[in-house]
């Protein structure tokens, strides 16, 4: 994350050498790329992250079946096992159908579709609000950055999971009911976004406040530069680092959050299941025997969850190799 | 010392206050009270007369103060849903929520010390890798997936424990206590690992942390060269003087097992507050959610201030610069 200003180049003399080091190059001789290639589990976490987010993107094309369809629906189809007919009968379902003879598969595909919304949508946010009054508070300090770290303190130290509850009950209590289905998984970003934004909040005013003794920055502010342009290419490029960790491992925190809220029955509507809900769903025939509605929507949670964990482990310790 | 308390306790109550304000807006502004206490037949004028009655059109500073006088008497409404008094209500779940919590805090503990004891003595074994490794699993698993895990094992394959409940309950007066009859035993085991799993591992790396700082330290190595045995040397000097962050921890975090508890209870249909507040959420049941919101920021603020009275007294260091907060 080294996006120092360079001064304009002098015009190119005929001794300076030639450049061909192409980006990826670069990239591929880095610090950074040598750890990934060193750690087999990171490697791993790498394509099973890959992997899931690419089947959740391409599951309207690649699910075998739209369980979403009432018309390719057929009750009769309701419980069966996993792989229990044969590979070329009309209704074959390789990790079984569930109660409603929804093909598991096909509902998992694009149950992973929404959790990684959510997740990505609800991290984002969290990131842009959280680093935007981070580097607020960091650089005026005084009044300003009092208030939004007590909150940030008064916030942290109550579980997320809490917090983003009460937002969605306050959320549900104002919009009306016709538009809480269709506002369902925005207000699920929200909630989810606003109970995550005070850890960046956190570490960006940390490093702002380094950044802004700078020289750097004091060069820019004497030249006249507006302070909002100074936070936002000079800092902001050199506090990034930390953001990403705490991002990655963020996306993993919203995507279990979500499935918790989901789970309780406070998070997606029915009509667009996200892993969560597809585990609560499952649940409700555990005792029945029929185990696989909720063990493969189990088991591809936790892949997404670990695999997406271990990589921000991995990036934290790749960035800052003092942290072991 | 007087000084430092009256401090920290000012800084409660601004919290307090904070979160009241909170919970004022909520309990005011989402939904109107009006039209959730009265039928649709209700005409408009007689609407307006309860809304003077019950003083919903004073200036918002009064309603606030009168709020608050309201919630330091402990009261905070008739509940939507239930039509009953939400303290009465949160006051006759809380027992469970309790029991749950403080039998998961004890387990974590009891356990916690344990394992981090042994994975610090013994950190090449190969016991310890596996240990390790499974609490970074255990930590990033949702605890409603642990608990369903092992009401799977447990309940549906092995048929030992049961899956859902308090079992039979008995009567104290003002205390309904489910630990003095068996069924009440057998039933909080499975929630209260489940609740107890994350703090587990948070206490068991911090255990681990300690100890393998502590082991270094001269003093140890002084009693070795006395020939003190090696059970003197572990649990006697370097395991005492681990279990005062031990402790703080553990106590923080008794706030955050009461708002994990929301989770465990769901999975178990256990009967405490935490399932009160999921159904009120799903129906928007608004007293109650104001009310929660209240209690679980005086616990949190009484913990923390507990904690940080106690470090005051244990630390003498921290009285030079008049206490800087433990959090």
């Amino acid at each position: 994350m080294s996006m120092t200003e360079t001064p304009p180049r002098p015009p190119a003399t005929p001794q300076a050498p030639p450049r061909p080091e192409s980006r990826l190059r670069r990239f591929l001789d880095s610090d950074i790329f040598y750890s990934w290639k060193r750690s087999p589990v990171t490697i791993l976490a790498t394509v099973t992250a890959l992997t899931l987010i690419l089947i959740a993107i391409l599951a309207p094309w690649i699910a075998p079946y739209d369980p979403f369809n009432p018309a390719s629906l057929n009750l009769m189809d309701g419980f069966t096992p996993p792989v229990s007919q044969g590979p070329f009968s009309e209704n074959w379902f390789l990790m079984g159908a569930d109660n409603q003879g929804r093909d598991v598969l096909s509902t998992i595909m694009y149950g992973s579709r929404v959790s990684l919304f959510v997740g990505f949508m609800a991290t984002m946010f969290a990131m842009v609000l959280g680093v935007g009054l981070g580097l607020t508070a960091g650089y005026n300090g005084g009044m300003i950055d009092a208030v939004i770290m007590r909150i940030a303190d008064i916030q942290l130290s109550f579980p997320a999971i809490l917090i983003a509850l009460l937002i969605f009950g306050v959320a549900r209590g104002m919009i009306p009911a016709s538009h809480q289905e269709s506002m369902a998984i925005w207000v699920l970003i929200l909630a989810i976004g606003l109970s995550n934004w005070a850890q960046f909040a956190r570490t960006v005013r940390g490093a702002t406040m380094v950044e802004r003794e700078k020289d750097y920055v004091s060069a820019a502010r004497i030249m006249g530069v507006h302070p909002i342009l100074i936070l936002l290419r000079h800092i902001l490029p050199n506090v990034l680092g930390p953001v990403l960790v705490i991002g990655t491992i963020g996306l993993a925190l919203a995507i279990i959050e979500e499935a918790t809220l989901s789970f309780l029955g406070v998070g997606v509507p029915p009509t667009q299941p996200s892993l969560g809900t597809l585990i609560r769903i499952g649940q409700q025939y555990l005792f029945s025997g029929e185990w696989w509605i909720l063990f493969f929507p189990a088991v591809t949670l936790i892949l997404l969850a670990l695999s997406v964990n271990l990589l921000g482990d991995w990036l934290r310790d790749a960035l800052n190799p003092k942290l072991r | 010392m007087l000084a430092f308390i009256i401090r920290r306790l000012a800084q409660s109550v601004l919290v307090m206050l904070f979160v009241a304000l909170i919970a004022f807006v909520i309990f005011r502004y989402v939904g109107d009270p009006i039209t959730s206490m009265v039928g649709v037949e209700t005409r408009l004028e007689d609407q307006e007369i309860m809304r003077d009655r019950l003083g919903l059109n004073d200036p918002v500073v009064i309603q606030f103060a009168r709020f608050i006088g309201n919630a330091l008497q402990g009261e905070f409404g008739i509940s939507y849903r239930l039509q009953q008094p939400v303290t009465e209500l949160i006051l006759s779940r809380l027992p469970a929520t309790l029991e749950l919590a403080v039998a998961s805090a004890l387990i974590a503990l009891v356990f916690g010390v344990v394992l981090g004891v042994f994975t610090a003595l013994r950190p090449k074994s190969f016991v310890t890798a596996g240990i390790m490794a499974a609490s970074l699993v255990g930590v990033s698993l949702p605890t409603f997936l642990i608990g369903i895990g092992l009401i799977y094992v447990f309940s549906v394959e092995l048929g030992w424990l049961p899956s859902f409940g308090r079992g039979e309950v008995v009567d104290l007066g003002w205390w309904r206590t489910g630990l003095l009859t068996e069924s009440g035993l057998k039933s909080i085991i499975l929630p209260a690992i489940t609740l107890s799993l994350f703090q587990l591992t948070l206490i068991m790396r911090l255990v681990r942390a300690e100890m393998l700082e502590v082991l270094r330290t001269e003093y140890i190595r002084f009693a070795r060269a006395r020939g003190l045995t090696q059970r003197a040397i572990n649990f006697g000097h370097a395991l005492k003087n681990t279990m005062v962050p031990v402790i703080t921890i553990t106590g923080l975090q008794l706030g955050s097992v009461i708002a994990f508890a929301i989770v465990t209870e769901t999975v178990f249909q256990w009967p405490g507050v935490g399932s009160l507040f999921i159904t009120s959420v799903q129906v928007v049941d608004v007293p109650v959610m104001a009310a929660y919101l209240m209690f679980i920021a005086l616990v949190f603020v009484l913990i923390n201030l507990i904690v940080d009275i106690l470090y005051y007294v244990v630390d003498p260091r921290l009285r030079v610069d008049g206490g800087a907060s433990g959090n």
